[in-house]
């Protein structure tokens, strides 16, 4: 090989190394520009621990449809990003959604010590509506009683949007209340009549509105309703609890309307996400539900660590006693793998599970595999009297193919198994493939290239190519 | 050394392992109903919690009663199979329960044995879900093996007969998924395993790792198909395998101690797991030295005619 090319490979090594110690051993990443002091990048870097380590709750949500392909991949991101809302509102930090497949939601709450709440959260189908409050403005926070879907004891609970939006014509006539006690409001319309909902500046200083388009077949509703009603209040109710009562200030005949009041920007901001996503456009179920204790997760973690080290002690003393010089040189190689391995799960971030250490160990051994191969045919072609220079380069040039192709069907058993964990929320599998896969283009990274240069860097300089002995003949 | 003339005695060693181990199956599909190995709840449904006590660990009856408290109709909880795990905790697998009754349960169980519990582990799955979870693994052990074939087919499209290298390989891949399932049914006659995903997962990363194993002993009967071509095939594949014979041994004790480090001092929650990838891969090396390239022979001489003839022989 040529050494200026080797010299150069030498120093674009020692920079990536240099780099993985970095990132490795930093919990964070800052670079100021020197000019004007701003922040260039700002990363945290702290390893990602999935929740099988450090604790937490995962569960795997399914829509409540006979067909899982009637689901629209758009509904179901709906669903995904109030399920976030909702999950966001209970104070989780750190919480992860991914839609799974066609019709399925993976949420994980690492850390938490009330699953139950945080499931009966997610679960609870919102129901929006605006009732008809008459004259007095109901406080925030009652709970009331509507007559949306007439007795709720009889009926199904469970609301679709298709359903509600019958809903308004049938009820239009209904105007006395005749039941005692508790009064039942009269439910104008759902939260599926909306359309659009936005927040605006109000006309006082300071104060914020929502506006909101109705959809085509509610305008018509909407008009009448607010016509004959005007100065009443038309209370906006999240299941059965008041979250506003406005008072109808004119007839809202063109299916556009607003909200006012004295909300502050925030007060606003969510109460339009409440009227934007009050219900849910696919009911989901929770089929799977994981809780692991952190105590579980950080003896998990302690143990495959000495695991891991003490493995790789192991493999680094083997390799050196049985390869002998090219050992020792493929077991520092071995160690460059390992910090830019550590480098990337931390860059990318790539969330580390138990059976994503397995995946990262068990490639520790092809990252070997490719060294012993290529050593092997180094000592074959020495045997047959090439010089070690020629020995050198055909060994590597040999030992392609198999390297190759070899590593090449690991890659593709991890593709199907990312899919195939991927489709169905099987977290473990995929993060299992992701690093074995991640440790087999690390390898071969290693095997080609560190390897060579490490072991021409040694020879060129030290001449020891008299030396057979250190190569294990 | 000639690895190519004991074929059949290699051949005969790897039905030694497999065929109790499909016997193992065949009983426990018998006796169950369910399928050729106890499966875990992520592919049968249920639910397993594991509980910690601080103070002293109620009797095993005890619980069965808390349990038995809770359990309905819709979600009956009155079998659950309760086993001690270490001194102060219980590993519990019942059908399908809730987080809120999970709750409620926990809770129940602090106040009436006076001890706080911990939560180490819960678990629930829904019976559909493991069923197609189930039927997707099988999918994706066929979809993995067809891809394999494939590559391996072109791969060696400039050998002769690419496609007995793929087949060989994939039979190879098959021998090793028998005997880690053969062994899977067998610890779990003996010991009680069942299997769960990262069985699943191990069986995958087996079948990586075979056919990782294989190409690289067929890699170099493709390099010297081209150097020896008047030397007679059989005698070319024994000097092929013997050649690689040095590396398949090294890399496979790489991976082995890693994996013993695991299994010895990485905890109970991933032993199941290295153990079947320790035979996995053990038998991996084993199929890729002594069954995927003598089945090569096999299939150039033909031999099957004279197994017919054999048997005709001795009949007659």
């Amino acid at each position: 090989m040529n050494r200026s090319r080797n010299n150069w490979l030498i120093v674009m090594i020692v920079v990536l190394v240099a780099f993985s110690l970095w990132v490795d051993l930093s919990k964070n990443i800052t670079i100021q520009n020197p000019l004007n002091n701003t922040t260039l990048v700002n990363r945290n870097t702290d390893i990602r621990l999935g929740l099988d380590l450090r604790g937490g709750l995962q569960t795997l949500l399914q829509a409540d449809v006979a067909n899982c392909a009637s689901v629209k991949a758009a509904d179901l991101e709906t669903t995904r990003t109030i399920l976030q809302n909702r999950a966001n509102a209970l104070g989780v930090s750190e919480i992860t959604m991914q839609t799974a497949g066609n019709c399925r939601i993976v949420a994980e709450f690492p850390g938490i010590s009330n699953p139950e709440e945080v499931v009966a959260a997610l679960q609870q189908t919102a129901l929006l509506e605006f009732i008809d409050a008459g004259d007095t403005p109901l406080t925030i926070g009652t709970k009331v009683q509507t007559d949306y879907g007439q007795a709720s004891t009889t009926t199904q609970p469970t609301v679709t949007p298709a359903a509600a939006t019958a809903t308004p014509s049938a009820t239009a006539t209904s105007t006395a209340s005749p039941t005692p006690a508790p009064t039942v409001y009269h439910t104008v319309m759902t939260g599926a009549a909306l359309s659009t909902v936005g927040v605006q500046v109000g006309s006082k200083p300071g104060t914020y509105q929502i506006s909101f388009t109705l959809k085509p077949n509610s305008t018509q509703l909407f008009a009448d309703y607010t016509s004959s009603h005007i100065g009443k209040i038309l209370a906006i109710v999240l299941d059965k609890s008041v979250i506003s009562s406005p008072s109808i200030q004119s007839a809202i005949t063109g299916g556009d309307g607003s909200i006012t009041g004295s909300f502050t920007s925030a007060e606003a901001n969510s109460l339009a996400v409440q009227l934007r996503y009050g219900s849910l456009p696919v009911p989901v179920k929770v089929v799977e539900s994981q809780t692991v204790g952190a105590t579980l997760g950080e003896d998990s973690v302690r143990k495959s660590l000495t695991a891991g080290a003490i493995g790789l002690a192991v493999v680094i003393l083997f390799m050196a006693f049985y390869y002998r010089l090219p050992g020792v040189i493929a077991d520092l190689a071995l160690v460059t793998y390992a910090l830019v391995s550590f480098m990337l799960f931390k860059m990318i971030p790539i969330t580390l599970s138990l059976p994503g250490i397995a995946g990262f160990i068990l490639s520790i051994g092809m990252a070997v595999d490719a060294n012993v191969l290529i050593f092997e045919r180094l000592k074959e072609e020495l045997r047959a009297g090439r010089t070690l220079s020629q020995a050198i380069e055909l060994g590597w040039s040999r030992a392609w193919p198999s390297i190759r192709d070899s590593n090449s069907s690991t890659l593709i058993t991890c593709l199907i198994l990312y899919v195939f964990g991927n489709s169905f929320g099987a977290s473990m599998v995929k993060g299992f493939s992701i690093n074995l896969a991640l440790g087999v283009v690390v390898s071969l990274f290693t095997a080609i290239i560190v390897t060579r240069t490490y072991l021409h860097l040694v020879l060129d300089n030290l001449k020891l190519g008299e030396h057979p002995r250190w190569f294990g003949l | 050394m000639n690895i190519i003339k004991n074929r059949y005695l290699y051949f005969l060693i790897s039905l030694l392992v497999i065929v109790p181990g499909i016997v193992f199956m065949a009983l426990h599909w018998a006796s169950t109903k369910e399928g050729p190995l106890a499966l875990g709840i992520d592919f049968k449904g249920g639910s397993l919690l594991e509980i910690q006590f601080a103070g002293t660990r109620p009797s095993i009856s005890d619980v069965q009663t808390v349990y038995n408290q809770f359990s309905t109709a819709a979600q009956p909880l009155n079998d659950p199979v309760i086993q001690p795990l270490g001194t102060d905790s219980f590993s519990i697998r019942s059908k399908q329960m809730d987080d809120a009754t999970k709750g409620k349960l926990v809770a129940e169980m602090e106040s009436k044995f006076g001890s706080k519990v911990t939560v180490l582990n819960f678990t629930s799955v829904s019976a559909s879900i493991g069923a197609e979870v189930t039927n997707a693994a099988g999918g994706a052990i066929l979809a993995a093996a067809l891809a394999i074939l494939l590559y391996i087919w072109y791969a060696f499209r400039e050998v002769e007969h690419p496609i007995r290298y793929g087949t060989a390989a994939i039979i190879a891949m098959l021998h090793d998924v028998f005997v880690v399932l053969g062994v899977e049914a067998m610890l779990g006659y003996f010991l009680g395993w069942e299997a769960d995903a990262l069985f699943l997962t191990a069986v995958l990363t087996v079948i990586g790792f075979s056919v990782h194993d294989t190409i690289v002993v067929f890699d170099r009967i493709r390099e010297n198909a081209n150097i020896y071509r008047r030397v007679e095939y059989e005698k070319m594949v024994n000097h092929s395998i013997v050649q690689t014979l040095d590396r398949s041994i090294n890399t496979q004790l790489t991976v082995m101690f890693t994996l013993f480090a695991l299994a010895l001092f990485g905890g109970d929650t991933i032993r199941h797991f290295v153990i079947i990838l320790l035979v996995g891969i053990f038998s991996g090396t084993y199929s890729s030295i002594f069954n995927a390239s003598p089945i090569l022979v096999v299939w150039e001489n033909k031999e099957w005619k004279n197994w017919f003839k054999r048997k005709e022989s001795a009949t007659a």
